[in-house]
């Protein structure tokens, strides 16, 4: 068992947990956090393949893939983190106006709008599929 | 032949979508200018494919199998072609549909990376180039089916952005053992290298499960619905039209083409009956839809499955390959066009109406004919009736259903095309009652309805003619040696 098939055999463990995580939990920090680890272990076996047995410097090639595959890993993290926000700011915003202004009680909205329930401790839950 | 206008569609938008975030305050001028500008550059690169057989470029002259190729063959050029007229379209639709709102601001630089994806996708002769393409294009996707900002649009567009990640993650695990199998990414030299191996076969389940999570595949579609009907309708069109043909058209290049060898009845029929089911449930769902932008969204996921029934149909000889291949492709092509003019056509109607809730539209083609006229041409081609480009796609692909003898998927596609007709008749037929009393006219502004038209009958004439779309296809082979364009 060489370094780099372990290495390899890693990564790809990795992206099987990762997906896993990204099917299985709700909360989308978890979702997003399991969509970096299977891009982790996507990378490890790009730097296991970049091994040269004959003890050369390893094959550039992939590696330039691995930089690319970080930094779009990177942007995408990002944008679905700037999503989120935008998503817990409108959840804020509409349980913070919850009840009308003459006082009676606001009918149940939670089937319709999807609103999480108060319990959730703030995380957000993203169902897949919804509704 | 070596081509350097290859580069051209790629990078204008890229500046384009410079130049308007530069310079906000002429934004929509901007914004046509390097609309025209690209879709110039787009049908330029078709013109040239057409007269000169198929094109290609090693960028940066470092030389295969290190370097980075762009090429361009009957497939790539018939698909930019198109991708120029609908984004043409779309963007003078868009300078009307955003004109007075700050939304413009996001729209403008969002959809020219969109566009410079998508060209990149189309021109890409190297797997990890598609890989960054298909990245760029789902993130920009999703950043623009977001731009309402409403909360069910930035959920239904968050949540297709993880199921974009998770398809493209996966593509990218199956580039990886491709390149540990045979040692390049470049497409043509891997499909001189490809054997059938486990290897290869895993490398080809993976992009493939990737690239149909992308392209909504039953059961994987149940992202597009939602995202495509929470957005402002330029960008429904884009999505719908542009974004979903964009990664069938990586399948076409990859599942048809280089891994020909290493595919199996096995595989190919799966992809089959999944796209077969898609047909029929996604027309079942558009029936049952309230709103008139989700009727249009299902019909998105029927029109994809039609797509899949190419792969087993051209594993079964021949004469019927070949009608199943440019069935397909011209399937693409038409549905493209259509579903884009009709989106463009809700979203006109939406923005005077200020709704999409079909039963309290009746009477609209009294109101608005125009507009309903456009997106009764659209439907036209949706359903597939003669003499639209819908048409000639379905009757290539029955042909080759019948030819085969594959009857079950003969009888798919007849039948999607009677669920088309059920639900698209179902919102004319509501259109054209007669309205409550007291109607009157309801103009629409020329700037939304004149591109939805003018997009409407083109997938009209598409159909009539059919000849030299057709004949387009056949420049240069699938999958092109394009390591003689090595300097």
């Amino acid at each position: 068992m060489t370094a780099a098939f372990l290495y390899g055999a890693a990564g790809l463990l990795l992206f099987a947990l990762g997906l896993w995580s990204l099917l299985v939990h709700e909360p989308l920090l978890r979702k997003l956090i399991a969509f970096n680890i299977m891009g982790s272990g996507v990378f490890h076996l790009f730097i296991a393949v970049a091994h040269r047995s004959d003890g050369s410097t390893p094959d550039p090639v992939p590696h330039a893939l691995v930089l690319t595959g970080i930094v779009v890993a990177v942007s995408a993290t990002a944008l679905a983190l700037a999503l989120n926000s935008r998503l817990e700011e409108a959840d804020a915003k509409a349980s913070s106006t919850k009840t009308t202004p003459t006082g009676a009680p606001e009918p149940s909205k939670t089937a319709r709008t999807g609103l999480p329930d108060p319990s959730t401790n703030g995380a957000n839950r993203l169902r897949w599929p919804s509704q | 032949m070596i081509s350097n206008s290859l580069i051209l569609p790629i990078v204008l938008p890229l500046l384009g979508a410079l130049l308007v975030v530069a310079l906000p305050r002429k934004m929509p001028m901007l914004g046509a200018l390097a609309a025209l500008a690209t879709s110039g550059s787009g049908l330029w690169v078709t013109a040239q494919t057409w007269l000169q057989a198929d094109l290609g470029i090693v960028l940066g002259g470092w030389g295969l199998p290190l370097g980075i190729g762009l090429a361009a063959d009957g497939l790539s050029a018939a698909f930019l072609a198109m991708s120029s007229l609908v984004g043409l379209g779309t963007s003078i639709y868009a300078i009307g549909y955003f004109a007075g709102s700050e939304r413009c601001n996001h729209f403008w630089p969002l959809w020219f990376l969109l566009w410079a994806s998508l060209n990149g996708v189309f021109l890409a002769a190297d797997l990890f180039n598609l890989y960054v393409m298909l990245e760029l294009l789902g993130l920009s996707a999703a950043a623009l089916g977001a731009l309402t900002g409403s909360r069910a649009a930035v959920e239904a567009n968050l949540r297709y952005l993880l199921v974009g990640l998770l398809g493209s993650i996966t593509y990218l695990l199956g580039v990886a053992l491709l390149y540990a199998g045979y040692g390049t990414l470049d497409i043509g030299l891997l499909s001189e290298r490809i054997q059938p191996s486990p290897l290869a076969a895993g490398a080809l389940v993976l992009m493939i499960a990737g690239l149909a999570l992308k392209a909504a595949l039953f059961p994987m579609h149940f992202w597009l619905p939602p995202a495509h009907a929470n957005a402002p309708a330029p960008v429904s069109a884009l999505l719908s039209g542009l974004v979903v043909t964009a990664a069938f058209y990586i399948l076409l290049r990859i599942a048809s083409g280089l891994f020909a060898p290493v595919e199996t009845p096995g595989w190919a029929g799966l992809l089959g009956i999944l796209g077969a089911i898609s047909v029929l449930w996604g027309g079942l769902q558009a029936l049952r839809q309230d709103r008139l932008k989700m009727v249009v969204a299902y019909s998105t996921v029927s029109q994809v499955g039609y797509g899949f029934l190419l792969f087993p149909l051209t594993l079964a000889g021949s004469a019927a390959a070949s009608y199943a291949w440019n069935g397909a492709v011209y399937f693409a092509l038409a549905h493209a066009v259509a579903k884009a003019a009709a989106f463009l056509a809700v979203g006109a109607l939406m923005h005077q109406i200020g709704h999409d809730r079909l039963q309290e539209m009746t009477g609209a083609a009294w109101r608005s004919p125009f507009i309903l006229m456009a997106f009764a041409m659209a439907s036209l081609s949706l359903m597939g009736l003669p003499p639209s480009a819908g048409f000639v796609a379905k009757w290539m692909l029955l042909k080759s259903a019948l030819l085969s003898g594959h009857w079950g998927y003969g009888m798919v596609i007849v039948g999607g095309g009677i669920l088309a007709m059920a639900y698209l008749f179902r919102v004319l037929e509501i259109t054209m009652r007669a309205p409550p009393e007291g109607w009157s006219r309801l103009p629409i502004p020329k700037g939304l309805a004149f591109p939805a038209m003018v997009l409407a009958v083109t997938a009209v004439l598409l159909g009539v003619f059919s000849d030299l779309p057709l004949r387009l296809l056949q420049v240069g082979p699938v999958v092109g040696d394009w390591g003689r364009f090595a300097p």
